[in-house]
């Protein structure tokens, strides 16, 4: 597999597993406005998904793949999301929380690509970057909401934040793919994102009464394909029909 | 007094006659608001119930492509929900108050819901058939005497049409498609059709509110004529599928010019109405349950609005 397919993968699978987690909210959310706002991201992002398994499938060499073969038919093993967006919507401090530590990770990084030399990869960041303000617009606000609102909403904002901290550093830490597109100018340098990830993070969490844990302990797997136990289930609805039903037209 | 009342209800009444529409700020008899409150929120309540059956479906959807049109579906209805909800608020009810009758039963939502989504085949049957008989219901009701709730529904059946076109397009997808997709659309047919015919509602000889409806443009066809539109236009439809209509009595009569149809269940009908349908509890609970774990967020969100204000008011 080349480089440049891999890399697709990571930054595909990060949108869809958390596009499929935010999906799974929709008909429950707090209120109506809430609940149509998470799925407007869970709907950006899947858009993203397609732009870049389609062109994932273009890049693979191989002509039986298509966006939904990438999508639906890998093993656990081959997806390559970041731990963080498999974790799961345990409350609305947990999907904010979540979402927060993401979107800010997710907009460096396409600032970054806006950049890239690929001119796919390029168009996409350019595409996703007003979507995925809106994102970090929506999230940072709510954990200010969630943070500095009651003492309730204070208490489960510090305890999802406490919880999901250690899964975001698996995004931030560069492994060896992404450095070989950092040096061929097609991927974004994580270092430099990490650090201004570090600096916004800790703004909001200033501005919301919340504590960022001292401990820099970091799980990390995700994208390397070794996932936490929540992911075989994911897989398990994503790919329940594709399973069933092989080799079909929907 | 009671001469003034009168008066003002001709006046009223006169207006309606006359094809004008009557704003929340006018005066209206007592009883047109408390039947708007309740239609517009029975129709509100059955826009996000609607969610559910089909959200069920969202996170296994078959491709990229479906999976992206499901989920802005449902999010249509949510806004949809969110129109009505609106349009019941300007006659001086909370959306609070009308989210506690629904939670505890005052308030009734379209019975279709309560039945089960069980394959993929259902996204396109719900699409084709109940957003389909939505649609008659509510062209009718774009036209209807109170503003508020004609406005929104002309925004709302350009979506359900949006709908319709696409439900109807993934059962054309699954008959052509292999053998056991044909037989999951047939068995979809099979499940969803008298449910459908339901949707308009009891007979005309026990429906009780039609001719009041009538006067005050809610209704300008009575269910029996909207059922038999909705089969006239459905029937060929399936033709076109290749899909057998699971009644033997469906036959076109050249005389009426309209399909004749076999006797419909209202005994189902009623126990799904009365709340033992296969998923009334379902249902109610989960609203119930997202309304509840919800409410720690929405007091955070005013809490934080407070402080702002009282932060604003120091500096
Ligand atoms: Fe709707
Ligand atoms: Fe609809």
């Amino acid at each position: 597999m080349n480089n440049l397919y891999t890399y697709l993968l990571m930054l595909g699978d990060n949108s869809m597993i958390l596009g499929h987690r935010l999906s799974q909210l929709c008909g429950h959310g707090p209120n109506l406005e809430t609940d149509i706002a998470l799925t407007n991201i869970s709907l950006d992002l899947y858009g993203q998904v397609r732009s870049y398994f389609q062109y994932a499938a273009k890049v693979s060499g191989n002509p039986a793949n298509t966006e939904d073969s990438i999508a639906f038919l890998r093993y656990e093993r081959q997806y390559l999301n970041g731990l963080l967006v498999e974790q799961p919507n345990t409350d609305f401090a947990f999907v904010i929380l979540r979402q927060a530590l993401f979107d800010i990770y997710h907009l460096y990084l396409l600032e970054a690509l806006e950049s890239s030399k690929d001119t796919q990869i390029a168009a996409i960041a350019t595409k996703s970057i007003k979507e995925v303000k809106y994102h970090q617009r929506f999230s940072s606000s709510w954990v200010k909401r969630l943070g500095d609102g009651t003492e309730i909403s204070h208490q489960k904002a510090q305890y999802a934040l406490d919880t999901l901290h250690p899964y975001s550093f698996d995004l931030l830490n560069e492994n060896a793919i992404e450095a070989d597109m950092k040096e061929q100018g097609i991927g974004a340098d994580l270092h430099i994102i990490k650090e201004k990830y570090q600096d916004t993070l800790k703004d909001l969490m200033v501005t919301s009464t919340l504590t960022l844990p001292d401990n820099t302990f970091a799980h990390k797997g995700g994208k390397e394909g070794v996932h936490s136990e929540h992911m075989g289930f994911i897989l398990s609805d994503l790919q329940y029909m594709q399973r069933a039903y092989p080799n079909m037209q929907w | 007094m009671k001469d003034n009342i009168q008066a003002l209800n001709d006046i009223f009444q006169a207006r309606i006659d006359n094809g004008e529409s009557i704003e929340p700020k006018d005066w209206m008899p007592e009883k047109y608001r408390k039947t708007h409150i309740r239609q517009i929120s029975q129709h509100a309540h059955s826009e996000i119930v609607g969610m559910l059956p089909e959200g069920n479906w969202i996170s296994r959807a078959p491709s990229l492509r479906r999976k992206v049109a499901l989920l802005a579906k449902v999010q249509d209805e949510a806004g949809h929900g969110l129109y009505l909800y609106s349009a019941a608020e300007t006659l001086g009810i909370s959306r609070d108050e009308l989210f506690d009758q629904l939670h505890t039963g005052k308030a009734k939502y379209s019975s279709i819901f309560n039945y089960p989504t069980v394959s993929w085949a259902d996204m396109g049957a719900v699409g084709w058939l109940v957003d389909g008989a939505a649609i008659i219901n509510q062209v009718m009701l774009t036209r209807t005497s109170f503003g508020p709730y004609a406005r929104a529904m002309v925004k709302i059946c350009k979506e359900e049409s949006f709908h319709q076109r696409q439900g109807f397009e993934i059962m054309l997808t699954l008959t052509n498609g292999t053998e056991v997709q044909k037989q999951m659309a047939q068995d979809s047919l099979n499940r969803w059709w008298w449910p459908s015919l339901m949707m308009f509602g009891p007979p005309d000889a026990e429906s009780t509110h039609t001719e009041q409806s009538m006067k005050w443009k809610i209704k300008r066809k009575t269910n029996d004529e909207l059922r038999q539109q909705f089969i006239d236009i459905t029937a060929p439809q399936a033709e076109f599928l290749g899909l057998t209509i699971p009644d033997p009595d469906l036959k076109w009569n050249e005389e009426t010019k309209h399909y004749d149809f076999g006797a419909i269940d209202w005994d189902e009908f009623w126990q799904v109405v009365k709340g033992f349908g296969p998923c009334n509890k379902e249902r109610i609970d989960a609203r119930v349950k997202a309304w509840d774990e919800g409410a720690w967020v929405r007091d955070a969100a005013v809490a934080y609005g407070e402080k702002k204000i009282q932060k604003s008011k120091v500096a």
